[in-house]
């Protein structure tokens, strides 16, 4: 099924997107929402279950006192009032993988609300500018189990043999942040959809209160988009995208919702309220489930918790926990780095602030921590489709294999073979470069063999540096970095070639 | 000797002494149990091994001078709501048919801790959902007072067995009378404790706002023994109340003697009038009137919300009790009906065997819950159901302000006869009238066994009501009324129901 889409410039020139985004953030509390089972990920399938988040007949829920805590942490990071006293609400639906077929969740009684985060995009002019995106609320739930559909071709329920469900997911905290639509965001809706979301996890990540692994859904994120004609004040009908589990699918399930909605809109037919779901693979959104009918969840406070009332003296205590907010972490991330404001913005954008600045405590010079971040890494996030954040390098390890530039031990050339090394899960850069014989070679006796050599093979050149003209040199240094398999640090074979011709 | 007739505090005290032993007492329990309970069936599920391994090593701990509690040794039953490792757990429902659990429940688990060999579980209506034990999907349970009449219910099995002396002891659970009336129809005491008394953890839920766990005797002691062992805050249940309580034993043995001077006790106005049987409230007038010549003070009070507490019950209990038992969908536990044809979705699995596994009040409740729920008219139904509840606690609240406890009959009728009520549910509903609003704002009551009603010959109860918390009046004031209802009677109630003829394997009634 190829949906009709119309280009995007076309479609913002009739419309304005208004933007919603439902991020869910798994908590890394050592034990589950209302039960005290490991939440460790990976675990076999349904080792980590006990009564209660299988919903076994009688057994009862109990709050985790450090899931509250961290969902008022994020809820004051994120500016929000944290409620005086809220209750948990039962979320009715049947699935399979829902123990109690309702989810223990939050109604109309959120942790937290009316919040706002500041995010910073590419204004008009092409300098940083800054968006306000308003939060509506943070609230408390538990996760649901895992299903699996065996057999079949797609991995999908359709067409399965059988399914599976792993329960080790069921009961993991969440928390919910639901931003108010946001509008105005014109043509920059995709941008600053990515921006939020990166943002939001360097938020995350900061706290301390997550994993913040996108690629294992521990920050999963839901798209709602609507269209209104250009000029309008009253909202589209809205479309939740769901499986966006990467900031560049993000922006990209954004800017593909904005051109079906305008195709769909501009032929004179109207958007049908339902979940979509997004193919990271082929770029595109399909139909999930129309939402209309199944949406009554007939919630109802759930009368097994009591309410959660933080005293305002925790929450005050909890606010001195919080880590530096993002605009003033910025301006001093900056300062202290000496970037430009085009570095900056760059670096924010491509969510990489929080990894340039654990590779600078690791003890890389910025701009280098920038320079790979930004370069060789990201050409390899992006080739792999994955966030720089997802890559199985570590800040430390980059910082470690530019000091290995730093000391000569590699030189540029090697140092990106150090980095495929470690991507490919050979082990710390130290061990990439003695597995692989990478480091360049120091032993001075080879090197100046190497070089008598090449200037027996080519003794016109070496005439000529003789003669004086030293800008020939390059081509016997080319000659030993060859007969040295590009392990040789080229400056010090410059000065063999220079001495012994001088 | 045993002797299956002495109360629970009795065979407490002849272990104590040393002239029985668990072994025997137990013994007693399931030999009565393999002769009578074919006429009352009181029991789902008897684990005599289990019963007699847990008495042997109830003896062994008091040859060695270490018994648990002073209950340790004697037998107790627990009705089929309450989670047991060892023995299935079925709540009376099809759904669960086999179903043994992987851990107790809280209360089961206090037991054991306290050393009550577990003679099995007794019936119920399917999911707690009655008053008669008649929607039990295994059939109902006999009052033995009478074999063609109801025990009352949903705990019918636990005050069958109680009364039939198949166990001394038993425990019952209460969302809306289930302990209490039918303690009353079988002339047996039954305690539902203040909410938050007596943990909920491993008690499958009926309607969780309102359920507790409580005891089923016949005595006022026993039922206080059997509170202090199963009682007190539990991490697992977060409604739990974080409190000490006062030994209720000890509150019973300080009203045993039956003086109530000082004692300042409210008759509800409402309870009583038109569709309350006459013979009932004549037991129940001189009950009030034996209470003031012990000298309490008695006045009337009225409690106004009291008449809408049957409609916010029949909101509240289907909502809550709509949304627990969606959990029973063939995909974990229970049973698992495979619909016709081929490759059904587990959508398809889960209609058939909801629709195979629950019985028809169960269905009845699940609808009408869901729909009380339902967007658009959760603020009708739900919302207006619980601001009637907080009315109910104000009358509560300011009826406490004038007297120590409340007094009602427990039930509006003796026990009526099987079948008589089963296609009339409103009028099953009704049995509950009196019992309702204790649960509804969570404050504790007893049922005592108040004489027989004289058209019918049959047990009627009196109920006494404290405030939250203070469990201890039911059974110092409790305790008080046995003794001068036994002064009058000549010894308990019970002695009067005729008995049942025992019966050797093999024979049928």
């Amino acid at each position: 099924m190829t949906e009709t889409l119309m280009s995007y410039e076309e479609a913002l020139g009739s419309y304005d997107p208004a933007l919603g985004l439902e991020v869910h953030v798994e908590l890394n509390t050592n034990s589950k929402m209302f039960c005290g089972c490991p939440t460790e990920f990976g675990a076999e399938p349904n080792t980590q279950v006990c009564p209660t988040c299988l919903g076994l007949p009688g057994a009862m829920p109990v709050v985790n006192g450090k899931a509250v805590e961290s969902a008022i942490r994020i809820g004051l990071a994120l500016n929000c009032e944290i409620a005086e006293w809220c209750r948990f609400a039962r979320k009715n639906y049947f699935y399979p993988d829902m123990p109690k077929n309702f989810q223990t969740s939050q109604y109309d009684e959120p942790i937290a609300f009316d919040g706002w985060m500041d995010v910073v995009v590419e204004g008009p002019d092409g300098e940083p500018e800054t968006f306000r995106v308003e939060i509506e609320r943070a609230h408390m739930e538990e996760d649901t189990g895992k299903s699996l559909h065996v057999g079949g071709s797609t991995g999908r329920i359709h067409g399965a043999d059988h399914s599976l469900v792993d329960y080790n997911r069921a009961g993991i905290p969440l928390i919910e942040i639901v931003t108010r639509p946001i509008r105005g965001a014109g043509g920059r809706a995709p941008e600053i959809a990515k921006a939020y979301v990166a943002q939001l996890r360097d938020l995350i990540v900061a706290l301390g209160v997550s994993d913040a692994r996108m690629d294992q859904g521990s920050i999963r994120a839901d798209v709602n988009l609507s269209l209104a004609p250009a000029g309008s004040d009253v909202l589209g009908t809205r479309t939740e995208t769901k499986n966006v589990n990467s900031l560049r699918s993000v922006e990209r399930a954004v800017r593909y919702e904005v051109q079906r909605h305008a195709a769909i809109l501009s032929s004179g037919r109207s958007i049908l309220q339902e979940t979509r779901h997004w193919h990271e693979d082929t770029g595109i959104t399909t139909s999930g489930r129309e939402k209309s009918d199944a949406e009554d969840y007939r919630y109802f406070p759930e009368p097994d918790l009591v309410p959660v009332a933080p005293s305002r003296e925790w929450v005050e205590e909890l606010r001195g926990t919080l880590p530096e907010n993002p605009t003033a972490r910025r301006a001093r991330l900056q300062a202290e780095w000496g970037f430009s404001d085009l570095d900056m913005r760059d670096t924010v954008g491509a969510g990489a602030l929080g990894l340039v600045e654990e590779t600078v405590a690791a003890g890389a010079a910025p701009q280098a921590a920038r320079k790979w971040w930004l370069g060789e890494l990201a050409r390899r996030a992006n080739e792999a489709g994955v966030d720089l954040v997802d890559l199985s390098i570590t800040p430390a390890d980059v910082a470690r294999v530019q000091a290995l530039v730093d000391d000569k031990t590699v030189n540029d050339k090697l140092a990106r073979q150090v980095i495929e090394g470690v991507l490919a899960g050979e082990g710390t850069p130290d061990e990439v470069v003695a597995s692989r014989g990478l480091a360049v070679v120091s032993d001075e006796d080879a090197l100046s063999a190497a070089v008598d050599k090449a200037i027996a093979d080519n003794p016109d050149v070496a005439d000529k540096i003789r003669d004086g003209k030293v800008a020939a040199a390059g081509a016997l240094i080319g000659a030993v970095m060859k007969e040295m398999r590009g392990q040789a640090d080229a400056g010090r074979v410059r000065e063999l070639v220079l001495e012994k011709l001088s | 000797m045993s002797d299956i007739r002495q109360t629970a505090a009795q065979m407490a005290a002849a272990l104590a002494a040393g002239e029985v032993t668990s072994v025997q007492l137990t013994q007693a329990a399931l030999d009565r149990i393999a002769a009578v309970d074919g006429q009352v069936h009181a029991f789902l599920h008897v684990d005599a091994a289990g019963a007699l391994e847990q008495a042997a090593a109830s003896d062994a701990r008091r040859a060695g001078g270490t018994a648990l509690s002073p209950l340790d040794g004697v037998p107790i039953a627990v009705k089929d709501a309450l989670t047991t490792t060892g023995m299935p757990t079925t709540c009376g429902s099809k759904i669960l048919e086999g179903w043994v659990p992987p851990y107790d429940a809280t209360v089961v688990r206090r037991l054991r801790e306290a050393g009550l060999p577990i003679l099995g579980k007794t019936n119920m209506d399917e999911f707690a959902m009655g008053s008669s034990t008649e929607h039990s999907a295994y059939g109902p349970t006999r009052n033995p007072w009478d074999l063609d009449r109801i025990p009352g219910g949903s705990g019918g099995g636990s005050a069958a067995a109680v009364a039939a002396y198949e166990a001394p002891l038993a425990i019952g659970t209460d969302t809306g009378g289930s302990i209490r009336q039918p303690g009353a129809v079988t002339g047996t005491v039954g305690v539902k404790p203040t909410y938050g008394g007596v943990s909920r953890y491993g008690l499958v839920a009926l309607a969780n706002s309102l359920d507790q766990a409580g005891p089923v005797t016949r005595t006022v002691l026993d039922s206080a023994m059997l509170h202090d062992v199963i009682g007190g805050h539990d991490p697992l249940d977060s409604t739990s109340i974080d409190q000490e309580w006062p030994s209720f034993a000890d509150a019973a043995r300080e009203g045993a003697g039956g003086d109530l001077s000082g004692v300042k006790v409210g008759v509800i106005t409402e309870l009583s009038g038109e569709g309350w049987q006459p013979g009932v409230m004549t037991r129940f007038q001189e009950s009030v009137d034996l209470m003031v010549k012990a000298g309490a003070e008695v006045v009337e009070v009225s409690c106004p919300s009291f008449v809408h507490a049957m409609a916010a019950y029949y909101l509240i209990l289907p909502a809550e009790a709509s949304s627990n038992l969606a959990k029973f969908d063939a995909m974990r536990y229970g049973l698992r009906v495979w619909p016709e044809g081929d490759a059904p979705s587990a959508e398809e699995v889960m209609r058939a065997t909801r629709d195979a596994g629950f019985g028809d009040e169960v269905k009845r409740r699940i609808i009408l819950g869901t729909y009380a729920l339902s967007s658009g008219y959760y603020d009708a139904y739900y919302g207006q159901a619980q601001k009637v509840r907080t009315l109910i606690s104000r009358d509560f609240e300011a009826a406490f302000e004038q007297v120590d406890v409340l007094v009602s009959p427990t039930a509006p009728t003796t026990a009526f006869k099987l079948g008589e009520k089963l296609d009339d549910p409103l009028a099953m509903y009704l049995n509950d009238l009196a019992t309702i609003p204790a649960n509804l704002a969570g404050v504790p009551g007893i049922s005592l066994p108040n004489g027989l009603a004289a058209e019918d010959g049959l047990p009627s109860g009196l109920q006494i009501l404290a405030p939250a918390l203070a469990d201890d009046r039911l059974y110092r004031i409790g305790a008080a009324l046995e003794t001068l209802h036994e002064r009058e009677w000549g010894g308990p109630l019970l002695a009067q129901a005729p008995a049942l003829v025992e019966q050797t394997e093999g024979e049928t009634r």
